[in-house]
């Protein structure tokens, strides 16, 4: 939801960033305040798989030029863990497999390093899964879950169910959902998409991350931005979205090119 | 040139050995003293025609013995005495097997640090000397009878042989408690050889849960130096009657200063069940070889392996599976963890010939490496003649995963605990198929306390 005198969460000024040594993002503007849903919708190789995961601080993407501004301090300075501690959350396109962790004890560990982090007493054992079986309900999630290895052979919606899971836990000041809705089918991406709904409120702010329309008819963006060679070309309201759908993204570059030259 | 070869120093270290090995007389007294005696004189002979090998045998391709030749070790009777009496074990024993427990120091029976009065009537676990006349009779058939390789290590120890551990558990008998067969090296300024020998009967239906453990009585941390090397050369054997069941923990938890040369060869019979959980933490070298063989058809092997290596240790793991009937069922998963500059040697074999039909099998070797001057050599080595079988082999070799590492950074964990977290788990899965708790608590510990 947009609001006049919501707080700035994120900021994003003229971000070029390499990976290998080639230039992905090409001077990226961006600014995201409380309350808010952003879609950013792109093809493959535009940059924005790259955006996110340098949000979340992977260590594979060097920034070369530009900044980040994260609830005002300088993201960039900041280790991966200490991102996620002060509020971001990376929901993985490809969330890994972890053999011999117990999906219980790894969100545990991860709840209580954030309460930590927060100046908080960490909770025990018994008051964790009360915690989490509230939890479990928001991604209609089987409690049988918990007890297995993280995400190992979970399919490919339950994988992104955890992730929601984890996200409801850690509750961000800022969720960036990597292609979330790839690979699920419809009564998934519905599960999925009510938890996010459910976790959206005007104190923090969501980045959606998508190649196609689909996911945006369960949850309702207040801005889309189309991603094309690096950048941002085109904001809109969600009405972009479905121009998108229905003429795809050469237009948007045309223009884009067009106005350059004009 | 017999002068040139005995100034060769595989031939004359080993004879020197051989020489210390064969000090004591066997002690168990009465018909067996001569059965001993013969298997002792036996095996000498096969000694003497051999030299310590090389990396020149394929057996020892990747692994360096030249550190053991550096040490003169001394047979260790001697120094018995005086350590049993401030021998504090409490660091060594488990809650679980109080009444159950055998304990050697240097190879030589310590009845007072054993208790077995725990164990149900019938089942032995005690020193050959003690063992039951009618027990006795039948020691020609078991020991030193392994069908497995003669190796030299193995051929060493049985030249020595004054006694040995025996845990026999009569046919039917199910042995619910666990078995705690405590094998402990005293260290001191004199280098010593000392070599402990097992022999386990479980008799037709019968079950039995046995830790086989080796340790140092050294005042702390076993992985802490403090240079005073030793030498353990063990073996046991095992033997598993028809339909009867030996799950084994083999723990080699040596002084990290201390040489481990170790052989466990057991035969299966007809449906019978072998599970070995084998741990290599210990040791600044060592070696495990595993030997399998099948007497009968319907057996089923499970071999968990985990070693975990740092510093300057080298560990090895031969194992030899030799299928030999049909329907027999054969899963293996040998771990490796190696830091630093250390160096592990994994060779799996698995035969299958052609009298093994219908055979299920399989091998995983995978190794983490957690440095960049760590090293692993490994050999999955599957020989299949038999055509109705399903057979599976493979290893890996990788380091951490930046990917993996980087998912839990972006939960909330800082770099050394998550790459903690992953190395925890990838020892879990070893450690949790341990069937007593408190060891795998233990190893837990120090799995922990190596990573940090």
């Amino acid at each position: 939801m947009i609001r006049e005198n919501s707080d700035v969460i994120l900021s994003v000024r003229n971000l070029t960033a390499n990976v290998e040594g080639q230039q992905i993002l090409k001077g990226l503007n961006l600014e995201v305040k409380a309350g808010e849903i952003h879609a950013i919708m792109g093809q493959n190789g535009s940059g924005k798989s790259t955006f996110s995961k340098l949000l979340a601080g992977h260590p594979a993407y060097e920034v070369t030029g530009g900044e980040i501004t994260f609830l005002g301090q300088n993201l960039l300075e900041l280790e991966p863990e200490e991102r996620a501690l002060s509020g971001i959350f990376l929901a993985f396109q490809y969330p890994l497999e972890i053999p011999g962790v117990s999906n219980l004890d790894f969100l545990r560990v991860a709840y209580n390093s954030r309460r930590k982090h927060q100046g908080l007493e960490e909770i025990d054992t018994f008051d964790f899964e009360d915690l989490i079986e509230e939890k479990l309900d928001i991604v209609k999630m089987n409690p049988s879950f918990l007890e297995r290895s993280l995400n190992e052979g979970f399919s490919g919606g339950e994988k992104k169910r955890n992730e929601i899971l984890q996200m409801a836990l850690l509750e961000p000041k800022l969720a960036i959902l990597d292609e979330t809705d790839s690979g699920l089918d419809i009564d998934a991406l519905k599960i999925v998409a009510n938890g996010v709904n459910h976790l959206a409120n005007p104190d923090n702010a969501m980045i959606l991350i998508t190649h196609y329309q689909r996911m945006l008819n369960y949850i309702e963006p207040d801005y889309v931005h189309v991603m094309a060679g690096g950048r941002i070309l085109k904001t809109g309201g969600k009405e972009l979205a479905l121009e998108l759908e229905s003429r795809g993204y050469e237009w948007v570059i045309e223009e884009a090119a067009a106005e350059v030259i004009a | 040139m017999s002068i040139q070869l005995s100034a060769k120093p595989e031939i004359s270290y080993l004879k020197a050995l051989l020489d210390q090995c064969r000090q004591d007389e066997p002690v168990v007294g009465g018909q067996l003293n001569a059965t001993l005696g013969q298997l002792r004189d036996q095996a000498a002979a096969i000694v003497e025609e051999l030299a310590i090998p090389t990396r020149r045998d394929e057996e020892w391709r990747f692994t360096d013995l030249s550190p053991l030749l550096a040490v003169n070790f001394q047979g260790v009777e001697a120094f018995f005495e005086q350590f049993l009496q401030h021998l504090d074990l409490t660091s060594l024993t488990l809650p679980e097997t109080p009444d159950s427990r055998l304990v050697f120091v240097n190879g030589v029976y310590a009845p007072d640090l054993s208790s077995v009065s725990g164990l149900p009537e019938g089942v032995y676990v005690g020193n050959l000397a003690g063992l039951p006349a009618a027990y006795q009779e039948r020691i020609p058939n078991y020991l030193g009878k392994q069908q497995g390789a003669s190796d030299i290590f193995a051929a060493l120890n049985t030249s020595g042989l004054t006694d040995a551990a025996v845990v026999w558990i009569p046919k039917a008998k199910i042995v619910e408690t666990p078995i705690h067969l405590l094998f402990i090296s005293t260290t001191d300024d004199v280098p010593v050889i000392c070599q402990p020998r097992c022999l386990v009967v479980a008799e037709a239906g019968s079950v039995v849960n046995l830790i086989e453990h080796y340790a140092a009585n050294v005042d702390g941390c076993p992985d802490i130096p403090v240079n005073r090397p030793y030498f353990n050369n063990q073996v046991t054997e095992i033997w598993i009657e028809d339909d009867a069941q030996v799950i084994h923990t083999r723990n080699q938890r040596e002084a990290i200063d201390g040489f481990h040369i170790g052989k466990t060869a057991v035969t299966q019979a007809r449906n019978s069940r072998y599970t070995c959980n084998a741990i290599s933490l210990g040791a600044r070298f060592s070696r495990h070889n595993l030997e399998i063989v099948q007497t009968g058809e319907g057996t089923e092997t499970t071999l968990n392996g985990l070693t975990m290596i740092g510093g300057e240790q080298v560990a090895d793991t031969h194992s030899a599976v030799l299928l030999n009937h049909p329907h027999g069922m054969t899963d293996q998963l040998h771990k490796c963890i190696i830091d630093d500059r250390a160096h592990g040697v994994f060779n799996g074999k698995v035969f299958v010939p052609q009298s093994a039909q219908f055979t299920n099998a399989a091998q995983l070797n995978r190794n983490l490496l957690l440095s960049a001057k760590a090293r692993v050599n490994t050999k999955p080595q599957l020989e299949i003649t038999a055509d109705q079988v399903k057979c599976s082999h493979g290893a890996t070799v990788s380091q951490l995963d930046p990917e993996d590492v980087f998912y839990l950074q972006s939960r909330g964990l800082n770099e050394t605990n998550a790459r903690n977290l992953l190395i925890d788990a990838f020892v879990a899965e070893i450690l949790q198929r341990i069937p007593v708790d408190s060891l795998r608590q233990r190893l837990s510990q120090c799995a922990m306390c190596r990573t940090m």
